[in-house]
């Protein structure tokens, strides 16, 4: 026992840690050997793929650091993101890079109650990202605004739902990375070889039998919240009763999933990409040796899900929904449209739904946005409530669509939450109460 | 009244320290889950909501749940209300990335449970540098040991 593996390093690798490239990468080396030993890892694996929040910062950062908006970026990057004692000089990205969800909406900041300070300093830090070479997505959907990695392709990947996502619907392979270890390989190229980049480690482990018909987005929401309390950070594998789901449904499940356990790859016999069967699914060696053991979802753990994500809810009178977790893609706004076209949401009550930047742009086009703002919500990108930790002042009692947002918002913000169908959800804004249905 | 155990271990993050165990069986997530301002637990069903790990020697079976886990915990060593060590048995890329950049002794794929063996209250003593942890069982709650 003691400590782990030496990391075995290639020509280049080692040329970035001795310095030959610079300070700024073999700080990010440094970070990332120390990063692969902790995991027991022994080698890196190329990434040209990487999405994560690289040095953006908030006022807690900044006067931590004594760092000024000139000098910002490289502080924050040096000191934070690559945990360096010492500031360097931060180079361009050397590989495809974009910034997920934070900072403010430059549209609706003041809807968020955001000073305008945040602002200012959100669009700093948001041009010395882009300066640096880094896309600036702005979303937790990063497949849903142009980054969408092929079968097989090795990422580096923050936010949990996007991995999920990236590992299960897409057949790429990341692992649920972090800041740090996202601004590191944007630098550098490299991420360790460990866990979801490694064949081995992608089969299934549980078995979940679907015994009551899953269907609707909330259906699939609560399907994932209960397999992420049950599998907790392992692999399931579905099946059941359920249809082929679609873009929207698997990004419910996943985001739910990966909440209420850490599940970062799911398989969906004769549906996902690395489940063509259920053999494949599980892998040769499990099959061979025994059946994963087999766990039922059915009408009691479906009802007892619902009961579960309700149970941070007592007053039916509701004074904000939020939709739009993960970001809204069109087709969800397409339907809150034809849920409110012509409507006006109650006086008591806000509305504010989240998506990309790239999904609102085609909204704006359509007139989805005008819609929304003629009925009294807002259509705002870059954030949400729980990440912004922005809800309307005075809020006491929420409705949400997502099983995720359900799980942190209350956490977050000391409000109650309730959980149903976006249908519900609209109801509740245009009315002001709660009338969702246990299913 | 008090006996000692010893558990070897795999290293994460190197370094010595010791203090009062801080024992939970349930995952914890990092953003959402914890206000790095104080070190509290604050997810709504956790069986530590409301404590601090503060100066702790944190047991617990690993991480779960938002990406933002070594971000949040790499906060914690800044607000100084980070743990003093971490011993865990589930190995994943939050708690690897969070240890690193917290930066406290952290061992992992321990010999015997240790949620089993260290509860809340035990004075431990964690060298991680050789991957041992020596627990001194029945020592007061007060954390007057040492």
């Amino acid at each position: 026992m003691g400590s782990g593996p030496t990391m075995r390093l290639t020509d280049s690798e080692r040329a970035m840690l001795d310095g030959h490239e610079g300070k700024a990468k073999r700080k990010a080396m440094e970070l990332l050997v120390r990063y692969a030993q902790a995991l027991g890892a022994d080698r890196f694996v190329d990434t040209h793929n990487v999405a994560g929040v690289p040095g953006s910062y908030s006022p807690l950062l900044l006067n931590y650091y004594n760092a000024t908006a000139e000098n910002a970026y490289d502080v924050i990057y040096s000191r934070f993101d690559l945990d360096s004692d010492e500031v360097v000089e931060v180079p361009r990205v050397t590989v495809s890079s974009c910034h997920l969800q934070g900072g403010v909406d430059p549209e609706n900041w003041q809807t968020l109650g955001a000073k305008p300070e945040a602002l200012q300093m959100s669009q700093e830090s948001e041009a010395a990202a882009a300066s640096h070479g880094i896309r600036i997505l702005k979303t937790c959907t990063p497949y849903l605004a142009g980054n969408v990695p092929v079968k097989g392709e090795h990422c580096a990947w923050m936010e949990s739902s996007a991995v999920v996502y990236c590992n299960s619907v897409l057949g790429a392979r990341t692992n649920t990375e972090g800041r740090e270890s996202t601004s590191a390989a944007m630098l550098t190229g490299k991420i360790p070889d460990w866990g979801f980049h490694r064949d081995a480690n992608r089969f299934a482990s549980h078995h979940i039998s679907v015994e009551v018909d899953v269907d609707s987005v909330m259906d699939w929401g609560m399907l994932g919240y209960f397999v992420g309390a049950t599998v907790q950070e392992r692999i399931p594998v579905l099946t059941g009763r359920f249809n082929r789901p679609d873009l929207i449904r698997h990004k419910h499940f996943g985001a739910a999933a990966a909440s209420s356990g850490g599940v970062e790859m799911y398989h969906l016999v004769g549906i996902t990409p690395e489940a063509g069967t259920f053999e494949m699914a599980v892998g040769q060696a499990m099959s061979n040796r025994c059946r994963p053991e087999v766990i039922t979802y059915g009408k009691a753990e479906q009802q007892r899900t619902y009961d579960e994500l309700n149970s941070k809810a007592r007053d039916r009178s509701v004074d904000y929904v939020m939709l739009g977790c993960p970001h809204a893609a069109l087709e969800q706004i397409e339907e809150i449209c034809r849920l409110l076209e012509g409507k006006r949401i109650s006086t008591h009550c806000n509305l504010w739904i989240f998506t990309s930047r790239a999904v609102r742009a085609v909204a704006d086009a359509k007139g989805y946005t005008r819609i929304i703002r003629a009925a009294g919500g807002a259509l705002i990108t870059d954030t949400c409530s729980a990440i912004g930790q922005a809800i309307p002042p005075g809020t006491r009692v929420a409705a949400l669509d997502s099983a995720k947002q359900t799980h942190y918002l209350p956490a977050i913000m000391g409000i109650q939450a309730w959980f149903g169908s976006t249908r519900d959800c609209i109801e509740a804004a245009l009315t002001g109460r709660w009338n969702g249905a246990r299913p | 009244m008090s006996s000692t155990v010893t558990l070897r271990g795999r290293t994460v993050v190197g370094g010595c320290t010791e203090g009062e165990a801080l024992v939970t069986r349930d995952t914890i997530s990092g953003w959402g889950g914890v206000n790095p301002m104080s070190g509290t637990i604050i997810e709504t069903r956790h069986e530590l909501r409301g404590q601090s790990f503060k100066d702790k020697v944190l047991v617990f079976p690993g991480a779960k749940g938002s990406s933002g886990w070594s971000a949040v915990f790499h906060m914690t060593r800044l607000t100084g209300t980070a743990p003093k060590a971490m011993l865990f048995n589930e190995m994943t890329t939050k708690i690897a990335l969070g240890a690193v950049v917290m930066r406290v002794p952290s061992i992992t794929d321990f010999d015997q449970d240790p949620l089993t063996v260290i509860e809340t209250g035990d004075w431990v003593k964690v060298d991680a540098d050789r991957a041992l942890v020596e627990v001194i069982k029945g020592r007061s709650r007060s954390g007057q040991g040492g």
